[in-house]
């Protein structure tokens, strides 16, 4: 039994040397009991009446689940709002993808659902590393999302009643999970993009699309407005603004290789980072363990399969390592294994949960057994998904609600098969599509690869960063998740901040600039910063090496997978430190970047992108560093218990890392937000 | 395998285009169709050309950015696959591959592959919403309850990704099959019935506004279509629509 003991606030945790030790971040939670916060916050926050709103610009970076829902209600508030895209359109912001669904605690399924155990879970799933307050406020307004969807015609999955139907996901014991099909994103972005499409036609929102932020501009302290590039004339704008909200998604590409879409970025937050917006917890990415492996080095993207599946398949690898072997060798089929040389390793580590154990522990285990030498495909890298017996228990159910009399096996398998077609046939067809492989007779094969990034922009309870009117919502900020995010959260807590925080907390901020009057962008900030840009396009363009952007893109990731991934270590992470910087100086030494600045110049859009992973890499390492316990995502080799389960160290580590950015990417500040936990009993996380 | 490409260039959407061939060896089978235009690119790159610009992100067919007219079919060959989901498995080594923009006055041509579609955005915009504010003043979700027929129904039409196959199959270049699939989604539920009149109204305007042609039932548009919108969808919306001008 490990019980838990209160940090020790007096005596900080060892830092890196040269890292000065001060707490003085204020997350400005707002006092009283867990349950009253909120509202009571909502009852105290400044308004802006709605005659003053039409005098107030809010700028918006992104246009998924976060930025949508955040433009679509401050436009229907009354503010003037501009919203920007690097896409063509804004229905196709990354949030498009997600497949499985979205959580509420609506408690429909009466299997003892709350607001309190949606909380429980996310802060336990987050292995004790995200803020109470936060992630107390998402569990409560998780409802009105799945209300505000339904009534925008979102069509979730029903159930025969005409009611909405649950899935369950990694990590609960609960069936919480909305869906529509494999394609929740899809469904849940389309409406918000129909939200935001209405205030466009009424004249309340622009639209920049194809338009990329390059760089925040910051005035007397405050966030006043951005720099952005037309990407399809290459020209660069000024746009002045009372608040910026970044909702520009996450970081995963700075593995190169991830789920994310391909123009995934984290530079709209980088630049904010640099002026002046410190990073939380960087290094707390997220390894999804069911996605397709990779099968070459021309390999652009890695595509997930939802973790729904895990609700029906069964994940194994051989007994023995023979067998493992012919299976590498294309000598065996999967098929032709007995139960008994089966190892469902999920089942067998972790019986309460089985194969719905959260991700971080799910990705670590495949790891552990391919690790060992179980791996099933080619490269060693992969495990089996397996459906043949959830086929076989939908068949036999089906065939009885059919009140069919001694059904063949046979007849069973084609029942089944199409009840499991019904619930993810669109996944089925993507695995056959890529592999060449049908999945309905063998099992699927996969393997851990990045997926989503916890960490993210440091921002308070009103999810302002610590530049005051620069705000981040969705997976942009540092989020709710702590250190490992569980499944179908993202989706409730992009929509939780544009739908129902930030529309109220941006208020507190905006309601003293009511009197400021339009922010004029022909200042001396604004030339700087757009001189900086065009010097930045220049250098980039003029560097005229012979190396294409995705070669350096490439062997970043292959860095950042080797040391900064699915196990760390200090000798691992200085190293890739020092590999980063190495491959920093030949970025600018030898890029080759093709065509024009004023042009529409794909490959530039890429430089800038890959400039800055080039540096976020780096931070990502000195965070991980200098955390020297294991937690959530983050594994530290050094820190593990004689089963090699992940080792907290409370004591030293209960707190969110905030970097600072002073000048120089490999020599950020170290600031610790101190995480308290009240509510909540802090325990080692156990799925045993 | 090896391929020789034949690929619309064009700079931009004033300049003429042409069509230019390029030779690759050494593609293999498990690489994505746009995957192949990665290593096309990065040899003309490497070679200080210029590289061909065509649109793409999720590359997992669900973001409809991915736009390349592929021996005469939009997405290539194969029915219900975008073209970042096409392999190269499903062609011969040695073949000849042409790829080609999407063609329509409607959709301009930004460079090469790349092309413009915000029509279909402003089109959403004249009217593809249920009028309801974010206010969270909603009733419960399981309040009406919806019969999981039409739920579903709802559900196959609003797959659709706005890539616009349908208008760049359609030898009218009409973009019924897009503007029905929403006008469908919402006519299946019942939150959106108040204003079903007035929307498919402003919505069928705004479509012959930006300049797409008109619909005379070829169903080229269903068999291109990556995820099988069912022409159903338009005979539903002409239903809307003489309803509507009716009532
Ligand atoms: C394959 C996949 C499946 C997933 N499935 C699920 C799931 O089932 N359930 C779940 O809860 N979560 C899921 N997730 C996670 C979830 O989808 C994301 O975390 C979430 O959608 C992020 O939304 P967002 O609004 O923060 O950002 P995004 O949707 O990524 O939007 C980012 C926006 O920012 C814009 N942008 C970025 N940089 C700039 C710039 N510099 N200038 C201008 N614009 C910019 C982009 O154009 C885009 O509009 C999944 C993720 C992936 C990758
Ligand atoms: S109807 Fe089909 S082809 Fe047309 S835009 Fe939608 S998904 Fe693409
Ligand atoms: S790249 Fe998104 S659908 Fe093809």
């Amino acid at each position: 039994m490990n019980t838990f003991k209160q940090p020790n606030w007096l005596d900080p945790a060892p830092f890196l040397e040269g890292v000065e030790r001060i707490n003085t971040l204020n997350s400005r939670i707002p006092t009283g009991p867990l349950e009253q916060k909120w509202e009571k916050h909502k009852g105290e926050i400044k308004l802006v009446n709605p005659a003053n709103k039409r005098l107030i610009d809010i700028i918006i970076v992104g246009s998924g689940l976060a930025g949508s829902s955040a433009a679509a209600s401050l436009a229907e508030m009354g503010y003037n709002v501009k919203v920007f895209c690097f896409q063509d359109s804004p229905r196709r912001a990354h949030s498009i993808a997600a497949q499985g669904g979205i959580n509420a605690a609506k408690n429909y399924q009466n299997d003892g659902d709350s607001t309190y155990r949606l909380f429980y879970d996310t802060v336990k799933g987050g292995d004790y590393r995200s803020r109470e307050a936060n992630v107390y406020r998402l569990a409560e307004v998780s409802g009105s999302i799945i209300d505000q969807c339904v009534a925008q015609g979102v069509p979730f999955a029903r159930e025969y009643g005409g009611l909405l139907d649950n899935r369950s996901f990694g990590g609960v014991q609960v069936s919480r999970t909305f869906y529509a099909k494999g394609q929740t994103g899809q469904q849940l972005l389309l409406g918000a993009y129909s939200a935001l499409s209405r205030q466009i036609s009424k004249g309340k929102i622009e639209l920049l699309n194809r338009h990329e932020m390059m760089d925040v501009v910051v005035i007397d302290g405050k966030a006043r407005g951005i720099i952005a590039r037309n990407l399809v004339t290459g020209e660069i704008q000024r746009h002045g603004a009372h608040a910026v909200v970044l909702c520009t998604g996450g970081y995963g590409n700075v593995f190169y290789l991830s789920t994310n879409a391909m123009g995934s970025n984290s530079s709209a937050a980088w630049k904010a980072h640099k002026r002046g917006a410190y990073f939380g917890n960087p290094n707390f990415v997220q390894i999804h363990p069911t996605c397709i492996p990779v099968s070459g080095h021309y390999q652009s993207k890695l595509t997930l399969m939802s973790e729904s599946l895990r609700n029906d398949g069964r994940i194994w690898v051989p007994k023995n390592l023979d067998d493992a072997q012919a299976i590498r060798n294309g000598e065996l089929s999967p098929n032709d294994l007995e139960e008994n040389q089966r190892d469902y390793y999920l089942e067998r580590r972790y019986p309460a949960f089985g194969n719905l154990v959260p991700r971080d522990v799910a990705s670590r285990a495949a790891k552990e057994r391919c690790d060992e030498g179980y791996g099933v495909n080619k490269t060693g890298q992969a495990v089996f998904l397996d459906f043949a017996s959830a086929i076989e228990r939908y068949g036999k159910t089906e065939a009885s609600t059919r009140n069919l009399k001694s059904p063949t096996k046979s007849q069973i398998i084609e029942l089944g098969k199409a009840v499991v077609k019904s619930k993810y046939g669109n996944l089925f067809d993507m695995y056959q599509q890529i592999t060449a492989d049908n999945p309905y007779e063998t099992p699927m094969k996969i393997y851990p690869a990045i997926h989503y990034s916890m960490g993210g922009i440091w921002v308070d309870y009103n999810l302002m960063t610590t530049i005051p009117g620069l705000y981040a919502a969705g997976e942009a900020n540092f989020s709710d998740h702590g250190a490992n995010r569980l499944g179908a959260s993202a989706l409730m807590q992009g929509l939780a901040d544009g739908y129902f925080v930030l529309p109220y907390t941006i208020g507190d901020y905006l309601a003293d600039e009511i009197r400021t009057g339009q922010i004029s962008t022909d200042t001396i900030e604004f030339e700087q910063a757009e001189n900086q840009v065009k010097a930045t396009l220049d250098k980039l363009i003029n560097t005229n090496g012979d190396i294409p952007v995705d070669d350096f893109h490439r062997r970043l990731g292959l860095i950042m997978w080797e040391y900064c991934g699915m196990s760390r270590n200090e000798k691992g992470l200085k190293k890739a430190i020092i590999l980063i910087k190495k491959l920093r100086d030949e970025f600018y030494s030898n890029l080759y970047v093709p065509g024009d600045v004023n042009d529409f110049n794909p490959e530039l859009e890429k430089a800038y992108r890959v400039a800055d992973f080039l540096e976020l890499g780096e931070l990502m390492c000195i965070d991980a560093l200098n955390r020297k316990e294991s937690c959530g995502g983050h594994f530290r080799e050094e820190s593990q218990t004689d089963e090699g389960e992940a080792l907290r160290d409370d004591d030293n580590y209960t707190y969110v890392s905030a970097w600072e950015y002073r000048g120089d990417p490999s020599d950020p500040k170290l600031h610790k937000e101190l995480l308290k936990y009240d509510n909540i009993e802090v325990k080692q996380r156990s799925y045993k | 395998m090896q391929f020789t490409l034949k690929v619309w260039r064009q700079k931009s959407q004033s300049s003429k285009g042409a069509i230019e061939t390029y030779h690759l060896s050494d593609i293999s089978e498990d690489m994505s169709f746009l995957e192949m235009f990665d290593v096309l690119n990065d040899k003309l790159i490497r070679d200080k050309k210029d590289p061909i610009a065509f649109d793409h992100d999720c590359r997992e067919g669900i973001c409809g950015m991915c736009s390349m007219f592929i021996n005469g079919e939009a997405h290539g060959p194969g029915r219900n696959v975008t073209t970042c989901q096409l392999h190269m498995r499903s062609f011969k080594d040695g073949d000849t591959i042409y790829v080609e923009p999407w063609r329509s006055s409607a959709f301009p041509i930004v460079k090469d592959l790349t092309v413009d579609r915000s029509a279909f955005d402003r089109i959403i915009q004249s009217g593809g919403y249920v009028s309801v504010n974010t206010s969270g003043a909603t009733q419960d979700a399981n309040a009406i309850p919806i019969p999981k027929e039409d739920a579903d129904s709802a559900f196959d039409a609003a797959t659709c990704i706005g890539c616009g196959a349908c208008v760049a199959t359609c030898k009218n270049s009409s973009a019924m099959l897009f503007v029905s699939a929403k006008v469908s989604q919402l006519s299946l539920l019942p939150q959106g019935q108040t204003e079903a009149n007035n929307r498919v109204q402003r919505m069928v305007n705004q479509m012959d506004a930006e300049g797409f042609g008109n619909c005379t039932n070829t169903g080229a548009c269903e068999v291109e279509c990556p995820k099988g919108i069912s022409l159903t969808n338009i005979a539903r919306m002409n239903r809307e629509f003489m309803k509507s001008s009716v009532g």
